[in-house]
């Protein structure tokens, strides 16, 4: 099983360290992080997708909350929640395979951000599934170089997390 | 008010109570130095940096008050590690600070440069770097707050030369805030009820009681509960003297090297009450095996301890003692039945024993010490047999008096232990019960205790062997004792060498007049027990066997 989860930390340097290390030392495997700072500079948010069964995430979320810097961890994806992964694909592209490389942009409404001779660098955001169905149709092109972000995700409706916890506005 | 750096650490020590800190000097803490020679805290130069960790964890033990070491940048710092992963394991409220580079030479390898902070950040409970000094009371506040509060543990704090060295406009950072730090104090009102119901259900309920029960002063909670409830009590190594070990109830240590009676008792219990302890593999033998008819009651203050190792049936997530005196609270007193009639004669059935054949028996010797100082001495120990043999035949029956090396079983604890619990506790019999090949990992400390005059005994139990490894070999691997023999040097003209006294024991007859005399010695006294060379620690579980398959 796979969880998003979704934690507010303190926005020191080493933070990202002792996170990775607590992974690590404890043998707990992650898919991916992405970290940025919030709308307060003096937080960020990290959301961390974590394979694991059931117990393996209560021990992750048990141990990353001990972390003193760590002030709120969420497990987003028990809940209705968008996600979003970004890639940059460069992929082959002779004068030729152009047209057929830009239909393929259009139907999964990526973005060509970039024309070289014999390349093209395409943007495409989406889900896990979309990003991977992206990729696949690429592929027969002759992929050069694929950079992609980790996930991030945020609840859908109302409800927000904060470093109070979640909750919603009247 | 203009302050240094190293004033703002006297002064914020002070202000956290701190009268003795044990440290070692050199060129990156020379401004922490200098202000510490005009304050009024006691200062303990040790003669390694371990031990000066040591020392402060044996101090913290002792006192249940932080224990405070200092250490210079590179290898003093690195010097620290083994101390501090030993207070972490054993959930030790320590603070240690070491001198780090002149911030403009961070990163750069620079001379005696380490990244302290990295190294030790999966054996702190949190550390810091202070790269501004106006940051660094508030960090010095947090760290003690952090240490001690919740479930106790180290904390390192580094501090540049430049930034003790600096001078500032001083203002106060005002009271500890941690947005991210919460400490739970109390149990779910449900789990409350859940654990009442499963308690008043069982017919054959057992406490196992560890560490925690210390560190939260529930000893007499613990008590009265037992006594309540007729639960008979198994502790932990880590929770010898949480619960009198002369009490009816008791039945000592469980685990690897616990007694027979214990083991059983963990085996045919139908309900586990486990307060302040994390199911540790020396205590649980094979896990599928541990307590297997039993429903279980985990009381912890650390939630990521519940479900850790083994599925609970109801966890109390909170302080033990607040927790137990709201089950106390709770319960009806029982009145006793087959259960108890049954403990009572696995309790005679099993008891812990061994051969006496006229030659000097390491259990003999820690019973004549027992004898000798009323079961009122603060005992610490090295790591090995000598280790389980005190646990077995030294009846702690007070929190605190039983000072080892747990989690980490760190060979070279106990001198320097001995050292900060006789610092902490002046006028009490402090001993230190070492192996003849742990002492040598830290013997550099007998110089400590001559140069402040502290009156600990060090009892040497010489068996020639690094026993313990010893015994492995023998049991598993044949009698083959690779490389576990030792060549060793005498230790009484090594102690007196170091200004102490030694004496030396080879006969069962001498035991009881030698610790008279180096009890009425008011100084450092070793002790050299010539013991049986190939005595064994038993009854003992195999490991990854079932509690209830012991050897012996
Ligand atoms: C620092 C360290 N190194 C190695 C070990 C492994 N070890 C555990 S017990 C033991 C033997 C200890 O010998 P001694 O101090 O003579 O005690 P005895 O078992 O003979 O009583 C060893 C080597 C350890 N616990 N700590
Ligand atoms: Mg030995």
């Amino acid at each position: 099983m796979r969880h998003t989860l979704s934690v507010l930390v303190e926005n020191n340097p080493g933070v990202l360290a002792r996170v990775a290390g607590l992974f690590s030392r404890r043998g707990y495997n992650i898919d991916s992080l992405a970290v940025g700072r919030t709308d307060n500079p003096a937080i960020s948010r990290m959301t961390i997708v974590v394979e694991g069964d059931e117990r393996v995430l209560e021990q992750v979320i048990k141990q990353l909350r001990k972390l003193i810097e760590v002030i709120k961890v969420s497990d987003i994806s028990r809940e209705e929640h968008v996600d979003r992964e970004l890639v940059l694909i460069k992929v082959s592209a002779e004068p030729e395979k152009r047209g057929e490389i830009m239909q393929i942009a259009d139907i999964f409404r990526a973005r060509i951000v970039d024309l070289g001779r014999r390349t093209m660098i395409l943007e495409c955001t989406g889900n896990e599934g979309k990003i991977r169905a992206f990729e696949e149709s690429l592929r027969p092109y002759g992929i050069k170089e694929l950079v992609r972000t980790g996930k991030i995700a945020m609840l859908r409706g109302s409800r927000y997390t904060n470093i109070n916890g979640t909750r919603e506005d009247e | 008010m203009k302050k240094s750096g190293a004033q703002i650490f006297v002064d914020c020590l002070k202000e956290q109570g701190v009268d003795t800190i044990f440290g070692y000097p050199g060129g990156a803490v020379l401004p922490i130095y200098d202000a510490l020679y005009e304050s009024d805290i006691r200062h303990i130069l040790t003669r390694h940096e371990q031990g000066a960790a040591h020392a402060a964890d044996g101090y913290a033990r002792a006192t249940g008050r932080p224990g405070v070491c200092l250490a210079t940048s590179g290898p003093g710092a690195t010097n620290l590690v083994t101390g501090i992963a030993n207070a972490y394991m054993d959930s030790v409220p320590l603070v240690a600070f070491t001198g780090q580079v002149v911030t403009s030479q961070l990163g750069r390898d620079s001379f005696q440069e380490a990244d302290i902070t990295g190294i030790t950040m999966p054996i702190t409970k949190h550390n810091y770097i202070v790269k501004d000094v106006r940051d660094l009371a508030r960090v010095i506040r947090e760290a003690f707050y952090i240490a001690t509060t919740g479930r106790p543990g180290p904390v390192l704090v580094d501090i540049p030369r430049d930034v003790s060295g600096a001078q500032i406009e001083y203002q106060d950072p005002g009271p500890v805030n941690l947005p991210g730090y919460r400490v739970a104090t109390e149990p779910r009102p449900e789990d409350l009820a859940r654990a009442v119901e499963l308690i008043a259900r069982a017919e054959r309920p057992v406490i196992y009681a560890g560490g925690g029960v210390v560190n939260s002063g529930a000893h007499l909670e613990l008590r009265r509960f037992a006594e309540m409830l007729l639960a008979p009590v198994a502790t932990t190594l880590m929770g010898l003297g949480a619960f009198p070990g002369d009490h009816p109830l008791s039945l000592g240590m469980l685990g690897m090297h616990g007694s027979k009676y214990a083991n059983y008792a963990v085996c045919e219990c139908d309900l586990l009450i486990a307060v302040g302890v994390r199911f540790d593999d020396r205590v649980t033998g094979k896990l599928e095996s541990f307590a297997r008819q039993a429903r279980i009651i985990h009381i912890d203050i650390d939630p990521a301890e519940i479900g850790k190792n083994v599925r609970v049936d109801v966890a109390l997530v909170g302080d033990a003692r607040r927790v137990l005196s709201l089950l106390i609270e709770r319960l009806e007193a029982r009145l006793p039945g087959a259960w108890q009639e049954k403990i009572a004669t696995w309790k005679k059935e099993y008891p812990l024993t061994y051969e006496e054949n006229g030659r000097l028996k390491p259990q003999k010797v820690i019973r004549e010490i027992y004898y000798a100082t009323q079961g009122q001495a603060r005992i610490t120990t090295d790591v090995g047999q000598h280790q389980m043999w005190t646990a077995h035949y030294y009846t702690f029956t007070r929190p605190r008096t039983f000072i080892s090396s747990g989690g980490l079983g760190t060979m070279g604890f106990g001198l320097p232990a001995a050292i900060g619990v006789q610092v902490a506790c002046p006028d009490e019999t402090v001993f230190d019960i070492a192996g003849d090949g742990s002492i040598q990992m830290n013997i550099q400390e007998l110089a400590t205790a001559v140069h402040y005059n502290l009156p600990i005994k060090v009892a040497i139990m010489n068996n020639g062997y690094l026993g313990m490894v010893r015994q492995w070999q023998e049991f598993f691997y044949n009698r083959r004792y690779a490389y576990s023999e030792l060549v060793n040097p005498d230790f009484v003209k090594l102690a007196e060498a170091y200004g102490a006294v030694g004496m030396r024991v080879e006969k069962p007859a001498e035991i009881a007049p030698a610790l008279q005399e180096a009890l009425a010695t008011p100084k450092p006294v070793v002790i050299d027990f010539i013991i049986e060379r190939e005595e064994n620690v038993m009854p003992f579980v195999p490991p990854g066997q079932p509690l209830n398959c012991m050897l012996g």
